[in-house]
């Protein structure tokens, strides 16, 4: 591959970058507005921010979305990760690929199935819908995406590590808490944060399953917009995209930073060698 | 009295009747569904002995090793350390560890906290942790390299951590599963010969899987050459290199000659073979008694033959034609097409830097060899 810049590769990183980035520029430009119109800009100021904080509602969607977001992502991992194990290491079992395909489902299954089937589910048996039907319709459809995630790292785990710590003292438990889990972690941890961020802005299946006194903050954002949009929405969004946007950047710097640093001490130690 | 090669040194307890195994596996079957890796074999290993397992892939040598460290358990049968059945127990309750062909090195860990890791377990405490850690680093010469994760090492490096880490425990008995496949063949040599003094300095037991026929004959005691599940002999390297019990293993250990023929006549410790490859007739001594008319196999080393232009005194000598040449260096081997079609190896020591006229493509020359040059082989 030639790294040269052509017409052809200007014009088309314009465009793609355009078509991305655009529409989001714009909201985030739009929340520095003055005017209470989102359309016209009438000058910069952070006002609708100071607004922001002052909206009790808008406040407290945010933290039940948190809330159900860091609880749902942390079971999910956990369940995923036990799935991605039970995928990886018993490859024999009967019904196993009844087994992975029904933990792959939900990947392409649509939100409005996955969130209307937990809906009669819950009313069946007559569960309260609230902040815990919300969050355990995260877990479910959350931890297969965990378990994918998991399940590729744990492909080119050698297995034989596990054995060593066995023979070297450990029962089967202590092998994959002292060996197998410090090893996986980096994967687990970007499970991790993919069921996070799922949680955090999904509205759909959250929709289905909330009850009285348990909205999230996608949930209230759609509610307002219906109503017509302020540049107070403008802001929150951007907020959630900083949020978001720090995360990927630091993960993308840690992860550079370890490759790069994986190179040199590699390259040091064929030389010595 | 005559010996098979040279004796190493004086240590032989599968001699004494008296001596008890300290490893036995009795009829040890190993099933993985309907294939069977080990096929009802029964074998004995002594203590202090450096045992090896030696045979192509796939010939279930290293599922013999897993079963010891208790990763896989016999289909039938069971197997004995030190009078113990091993039978149910666990790989973490075995006093026995392992030294993998991957290393698997911890990657998370240093160097010390790798070789540290089974005497944490084993709840040693900290002070002779540290003492037996630093002794350990001093064995395998890496002092320097403590605080190291195993991808800032080199590969001779990680051979030389995981064979520490595996001896930390000093267990009575240590499994090496290809400890030197990785390494380049100079290191290779080199790491042989550091293995055999470990094992003679901490008076371990080792038992090691290779399918390198140099590594085993430099180290061991004594070995087990296996094919297809089942045990083809067992003995020490002279044992088996001079006398192989069949063709498999004659033709597994080394290069060799293999000449077909009939018994002629079996008299005073003599079998003379009807041979239609070239020689009027072979002659070989020979203990054992056969049946005239009996099909018997000669096998014999290429360096036990002679090439001469002058046709020999020796009984076994046929013609032939220089076929191919190679010179190795300390010894160059010949491939000779004997009048009757059959090629025959035959190496000649290079002892002088330089020979005048040697012998050269396509002369005709005469190949030869004494009659207790092999070993008949009825099998």
């Amino acid at each position: 591959m030639s790294g040269r810049w052509t017409w052809f590769n200007i014009t088309s990183v314009i465009f793609g970058m355009g078509f991305l980035y655009l529409p989001i520029v714009i909201l985030i430009v739009f929340s520095f507005n003055e005017s209470r119109l989102v359309t016209v800009w009438a000058g910069f100021s952070t006002k609708w921010y100071g607004e922001l904080f002052r909206n009790e509602a808008l406040l407290d969607a945010a933290w039940v979305t948190l809330r159900v977001a860091l609880l749902s992502a942390s079971i999910a991992t956990v369940l995923g990760t036990l799935a991605a194990l039970a995928l990886t290491r018993y490859t024999r079992f009967t019904g196993r690929t009844l087994f992975t395909g029904m933990v792959f489902a939900p990947l392409v299954m649509p939100d409005v199935i996955i969130g209307l089937s937990l809906l009669l589910l819950f009313v069946a048996i007559g569960f309260d819908r609230g902040f815990w039907t919300i969050t355990l319709a995260h877990i479910t459809f959350s931890m297969c995406f965990v378990a994918v995630v998991v399940q590729s790292r744990l492909v080119s785990f050698d297995e034989s590590l596990e054995e060593a710590a066995q023979d070297l003292g450990c029962t089967p438990f202590e092998a994959f808490y002292k060996v197998t889990l410090p090893v996986i972690l980096p994967a687990v941890v970007s499970g991790w944060m993919l069921a996070f961020t799922l949680s955090l802005d999904d509205l759909v299946i959250a929709s289905f399953n909330s009850g009285p006194g348990a909205t999230t903050l996608p949930m209230k954002i759609y509610s307002q917009v219906r109503l017509g949009v302020t540049p107070e929405i403008n802001a929150v969004c951007t907020i959630l995209i900083g949020i978001v946007a720090t995360g990927v950047l630091i993960a993308s710097i840690i992860g550079r930073r370890r490759d790069v640093q994986r190179k040199l001490d590699e390259q040091q130690a064929a030389q010595e060698g | 009295m005559k010996s098979l090669g040279n004796v190493r040194r004086s240590f032989a307890p599968w001699t004494d009747p008296k001596s008890v195994p300290y490893i036995r596996f009795e009829n040890v079957t190993k099933k993985f569904g309907d294939f069977t890796a080990v096929d009802n074999l029964s074998l004995d290993i002594f203590e202090r002995e450096f045992f090896s397992l030696l045979g192509p892939s796939g010939c279930g040598k290293t599922t013999l090793l897993r079963m010891l460290a208790g990763f896989e358990d016999p289909s039938e049968g069971d197997i004995f350390l030190d009078g113990q059945s091993l039978k149910g127990v666990a790989p973490h309750n075995r006093p026995v560890n392992m030294m993998f062909q991957s290393y698997a090195l911890f990657p998370h860990m240093s160097v010390e906290q790798n070789i540290a890791f089974g005497l944490k377990q084993a709840k040693m405490n900290k002070a002779e942790i540290e003492d037996r850690v630093q002794q350990m680093l001093k064995l395998v010469k890496l002092e320097k390299f403590a605080k190291r994760k195993p991808h800032q090492l080199s590969g001779g490096q990680r051979q030389r951590v995981a064979l520490a880490r595996s001896v930390a425990k000093r267990p009575k008995l240590l499994l090496l599963d290809e400890p030197l496949g990785a390494l380049d063949k100079k290191l290779r040599e080199e790491t042989q010969f550091e293995l055999m003094d470990l094992q003679q300095e901490l008076g371990l037991t080792f038992v090691i899987v290779t399918h390198d026929q140099d590594e085993a004959m430099t180290m061991s005691d004594r070995i087990a050459v296996m094919d297809a599940g089942v045990v083809k002999q067992i003995g020490t390297p002279a044992e088996i290199y001079e006398a192989p019990d069949s063709r498999y293993v004659a033709d597994f250990i080394g290069s060799v000659n293999i000449f077909e023929g009939k018994v002629k006549e079996n008299a005073n410790g003599l079998v003379k073979l009807d041979s239609p490859d070239g020689f009027s007739e072979i002659q070989a001594v020979e203990d054992r008694q056969f049946e005239t008319g009996q099909d018997l196999f000669l096998a014999i080393r290429p360096e036990k033959m002679n090439l001469t232009r002058e046709r020999p005194t020796e009984a076994n000598a046929a013609s032939g034609e220089v076929w191919e040449i190679a010179y190795m260096g300390d010894v160059t081997n010949y491939i000779v097409k004997l009048d009757g079609g059959k090629m025959v190896r035959a190496s000649v020591v290079n002892r002088k830097r330089s020979v005048e006229n040697p012998i050269g493509y396509d002369e005709v020359i005469w190949v030869s060899f004494e009659p207790d040059g092999g070993t008949l082989l009825d099998r």
